[in-house]
């Protein structure tokens, strides 16, 4: 059963060839046979599994489920569970419970979705490869001696190893698109707004988007349908229908202009990678879509002004755990200004304090104007090129990130190298445009990521091309030797 | 030397939203502590807020009240600093992009010249909460109380336009008018509804450079803020005429114990690392809201005091004075409306009624007397049924709760003796029982014989145990003494 895709279980648990209990067991069953080898799931919640199992059951046998009904899934640990530990990956909250659920958590279990548990995660998500995680790195189902990717490695880990056929997850500047890649899934990044941030844990509040992660394009779109919605409770989030993503998967992708834009196929970018891509654009090419040589140029600057503003903004969010009101406070404080210290110094790990840091130090007073407020302007920049870009053709296309999964501690001492990582995926955060990993071929026996990237609100169409990329590739379908 | 005083004003508005500016709990004063903060006010991880658009109204309204500008886009900014009782490690506040800009309020000094204040703009943002060091904390611990936590405030920020402390508490009085007239604040000092930072500096008679200034925060009385004033004033220029300089700093006025003390200085002050807040869009008010705000808004209190002078012909000084409180002038206007005597109306409302309501620390909403037993009264002392002074008696009655005038009138026997047969009746006899009296005042000359009159007049009255008219006694009295001359 665990091979089976998200659309392909719908289809048994509505034929009755397996109730939804035996399918959560199972699920739950491969965690804790396999999880130890990955570190992906941190809190397994087997109880509360079942028994949503058992009234997704009853839903199922009245004939009128939706489609997530039934259907395990886990959630990256960044989604506040109502009463169940939402640490983000993070010391500081180990202990925190929340009384509320997110609305993606609300809109999952409104459907019946069962929840099998929560995800490692970069602590606040802080990280391309989830090594900053306080629970441990979560290690590639691929090669076990490689990062999964971050901050959802977690998720896509889990899914690689299929613990889960899908998994929610977050992006602020690649947090979804690069582990999938790393991990060989789909994983959507869908545009600013178009799902709710409530009782999702802050990292960069103008950057952060949740997302689905899963095998394939059209179990993305099975879930997003789900996920996508528009809540009064996020300012930030925009009042819009949400159009049925399954609808125009079948759609054909003649005709089709795809932008190459020539800075994502630069210095940097590993020629397996660049070799993987560029076959997986010409079977695109073959099936009638056609390649438009594009250019983004300030591509070069996506990384500068991003960690300026996600800082920026981190700094500000993450001041609220202080010791007073929940989380970790340190023991015995000797006063208020110790409390602060030592509970922060202490609960929060190496690369948050760090980003914690630049931020402060690039909106203290006298640098304000020369990094936050040049970064804002670098940002208006960065989204001209992609409406230009988006006059002329449909979709933009390239590598997700520019190699494939690292060793653990590749980048460790190389803050920088690390924040290379995400040199592709940045810019659609600093957009708030929606982007999409798909894997699209093998180098060094590890899985390589197409990222899609779309205009504004354009997710079906994305998922469509992906879909019809997916009835030509089987690489979706591949899984780890261990596996 | 001669020194001139320069103030400016901040001040801090509590608007009268029934929740949060940015969260569903309640604002409601003196629930138990944190009873009133939900997941929102207490920054739980992956909370977000959402604009009260009624806060948003309220601060509209005070812009239109004082003539200023309303930014149709105003921003707000997240103000970064670490305290207990401020959830987030930030105040979500509004800077670069104020909701309401450039302003003014004309102020009455008691010479009865105006002079305009001018408004540098008002904004909006969100109330911290409380910290607390007394009570029964184990080990020395500090409670916080975060029931106040993102209650929302305007803050107005004045230009140093005020010259004395007079003005700056004429300014205050001013604000406090105009707020709870137009309804946008409950005006309750006590509970913290409006409080003041006070910027002081001195500078020699006729200089236009200001002087280094201090900030006196958190001021909640009238009467602290003057006290506060005149003592950094002191301060300040006998610090410079005995050589020293002013430090720009933040002070503290306990009004308690009457002393004054630095809180931090220049160099300790926060960088606050202002940024606009992602987690908001940026207000945008269309011109329609604008109107649709200016058509609903309640009477101002200089138009009030105006239409007080023509509708009910008061004196400049009593309508000022009613005009000035929107309660009290609710009150007043029921009060003449059905009594029909507004000269009658406006001397109580504004003698015994404010000074018992005073001494009692009560509202005119809170009154024991309610407007309608008030015009009772009035009704009564206008149609001579009882003296001004059995007035006084009927109104501590009403207030003790004892029914209406005309109820207190019977059962306490005080109607006023007004037939002239029963009077004329009073007179001779007091008269014929006071023979040396009558015979001291047929020889005295004309001067005297007036200061003579009251000795009659107090044993008139005596003897109709007070009930008597007081005006047609005095008639009858000069006609019969007339008659003996």
């Amino acid at each position: 059963m665990h091979n089976y895709t998200i659309a392909e279980l719908i289809k048994g648990l509505q034929n009755k060839e397996f109730s939804s209990v035996e399918l959560t067991q199972h699920f739950l069953d491969r965690i804790s046979q396999l999880n130890d080898n990955y570190n992906a799931v941190i809190t397994i919640t087997g109880e509360q599994a079942l028994t949503a199992a058992a009234l997704a059951d009853k839903r199922l046998a009245s004939g009128d489920a939706p489609a997530m009904c039934g259907v395990p899934i886990l959630h990256k640990d960044i989604f506040c569970t109502d009463g169940v530990r939402t640490s983000c990956g993070s010391k500081m909250l180990d202990n925190f419970v929340p009384p509320y659920n997110a609305t993606v958590v609300e809109n999952f279990a409104r459907d019946g979705a069962v929840m099998l548990g929560k995800t490692n995660m970069d602590e606040f998500a802080m990280g391309s490869s989830n090594e900053t995680s306080f629970y441990g790195p979560v290690k590639n189902p691929w090669a076990t001696d490689s990062v999964p990717g971050g901050s959802s490695g977690g998720s896509a880990a889990a899914i690689a190893a299929r613990l889960a056929p899908g998994a929610t997850a977050t992006d602020t500047g690649g947090s979804i698109r690069q582990p999938a890649a790393l991990c060989g899934i789909s994983g959507l990044k869908p545009t600013y707004g178009r799902v709710s941030r409530w009782g999702m844990i802050a990292f960069a509040s103008s950057l952060d988007q949740a997302g689905p992660m899963a095998r394939t394009a059209e179990d993305c779109a099975i879930m997003l349908n789900c996920m996508a919605s528009f809540d009064e409770k996020d300012s930030t989030s925009v009042e819009q229908s949400v159009p049925d993503y399954t609808a125009s998967l079948g759609n054909s992708v003649k005709g089709l202009k795809i932008g190459i834009p020539k800075e994502y196929f630069s210095e940097g970018l590993h020629p397996g990678t660049e070799l993987a891509v560029r076959e997986a654009l010409a079977e695109l090419e073959a099936q009638g879509a056609e390649l438009v040589d594009i250019s983004l140029p300030s591509s070069d600057l996506s990384v500068p002004a991003y960690y300026v503003i996600a800082p920026a903004e981190a700094s500000a969010n993450l001041s609220r755990f202080d010791g007073v009101k929940y989380g970790y406070r340190c023991e015995n404080p000797k006063d208020l200004q110790d409390m602060y210290c030592r509970s922060r110094s202490e609960g929060f790990g190496e690369e948050v304090q760090r980003r914690i840091l630049i931020g402060t130090y690039c909106l203290s007073a006298g640098y304000y104007d020369a990094y936050y407020g040049k970064a804002q302007q670098v940002r208006q920049l960065i989204q001209q090129d992609f409406s230009e870009a988006f006059k002329s053709v449909d979709l933009i296309m390239g590598p997700t990130c520019p190699s494939p999964a690292f060793k653990f501690g590749a980048k460790g001492d190389d803050p920088v190298a690390m924040y290379l990582e995400d040199i592709y995926t940045i810019a659609t955060n600093l957009a708030g445009l929606p982007g999409m990993s798909v894997p699209c071929g093998m180098v060094e026996e590890k899985p390589v990521g197409l990222q899609i990237i779309g205009n504004y609100f354009d997710e079906a169409r994305m998922l469509n091309v992906a879909h019809q990329f997916q009835q030509i590739t089987d690489w979706h379908h591949q899984a780890p030797e261990a596996v | 030397m001669n020194w001139e005083t320069v103030i400016g004003l901040e001040v801090h508005v509590q608007l009268a939203t029934k929740t949060k500016i940015f969260s569903a709990a309640s604002t409601t004063f003196g629930a138990t502590p944190n009873t009133q903060a939900c997941a929102i006010d207490l920054a739980m991880p992956g909370t977000l807020p959402v604009l009260n658009k009624q806060a948003v109204n309220y601060a509209i309204m005070f812009g239109l009240a004082i003539d200023a500008e309303i930014c149709q886009e105003s921003v707000f900014e997240r103000k970064n600093y670490f305290y207990p009782d401020l959830p987030k490690g930030y105040q979500t506040t509004q800077l670069e992009k104020p909701i309401v800009g450039r302003g003014s309020v004309t102020i009455q000094l008691a010479d009865g010249t105006e002079k305009a204040i001018r408004i540098h703009h008002a904004h909006l943002e969100e109330d911290a909460g409380k910290s607390t060091h007394e009570g029964d904390l184990p080990y020395g611990m500090s409670g916080v109380d975060l029931n106040r936590a993102g209650t929302p405030l305007i803050e107005i920020v004045s230009e140093p336009d005020m010259r004395s402390a007079e003005e700056a508490i004429a300014f205050a009085k001013k604000l406090h008018s105009i707020v709870t007239s137009i309804k946008i604040c409950d005006g309750e000092m006590s509970q913290g509804s409006m409080r003041f930072d006070v910027n002081v500096s001195v500078r020699p008679a006729g200089s236009s450079t200001l002087g280094i200034r201090t900030e006196t925060k958190n001021l909640n009385s009238y009467k602290f803020m003057e006290e506060a004033i005149e003592r950094e004033v002191e301060r300040q220029i006998d610090l410079i005429e005995d050589g020293g300089t002013v430090a720009q700093e933040t002070r503290l006025y306990n009004g308690d114990t009457k002393v004054a003390k630095s809180m931090r200085s220049k160099e300790e002050a926060n960088d606050y690392r202002y940024f606009p807040c992602p987690d908001l869009l940026p207000v945008l008010v269309s011109d329609e809201t604008i109107e649709e705000l200016r058509q609903a808004l309640p009477e101002l209190p200089d138009a009030r005091q105006n239409r007080f002078v023509s509708q009910y012909a008061l004196s400049d000084y009593d309508s000022a004075i009613i005009a000035s409180d929107s309660n009290m002038s609710a009150f007043f206007e029921t009060v003449a409306k059905d009594s029909n005597n507004p000269k009658l109306a406006a001397n109580w409302v504004m003698g015994e009624l404010s000074g018992s309501l005073n001494n009692a620390g009560l509202g005119f909403t809170e009154s024991p007397v309610s407007a309608k037993q008030l015009a009772g009264m009035v009704v009564r002392i206008a149609d001579n049924s009882i003296s001004g002074k059995m007035a006084k008696q009927v109104f501590e009655a009403m207030w003790q709760g004892e029914g209406t005038a005309d109820e207190i009138i019977e059962s306490k026997g005080l109607k006023q003796v007004s037939d002239s047969g029963a009077l004329e009746k009073i007179v001779v006899d007091v008269l014929a029982a006071n023979a040396v009296m009558v015979e001291d005042f047929i020889n005295s000359d004309e001067s005297k014989r007036k200061k003579k009159l009251g000795g009659f007049m107090g044993q008139i009255m005596k003897a109709s145990k007070g009930q008597a008219n007081p005006q047609q006694v005095n008639q009858i009295l000069l006609q019969k003494l007339n008659e003996l001359l």
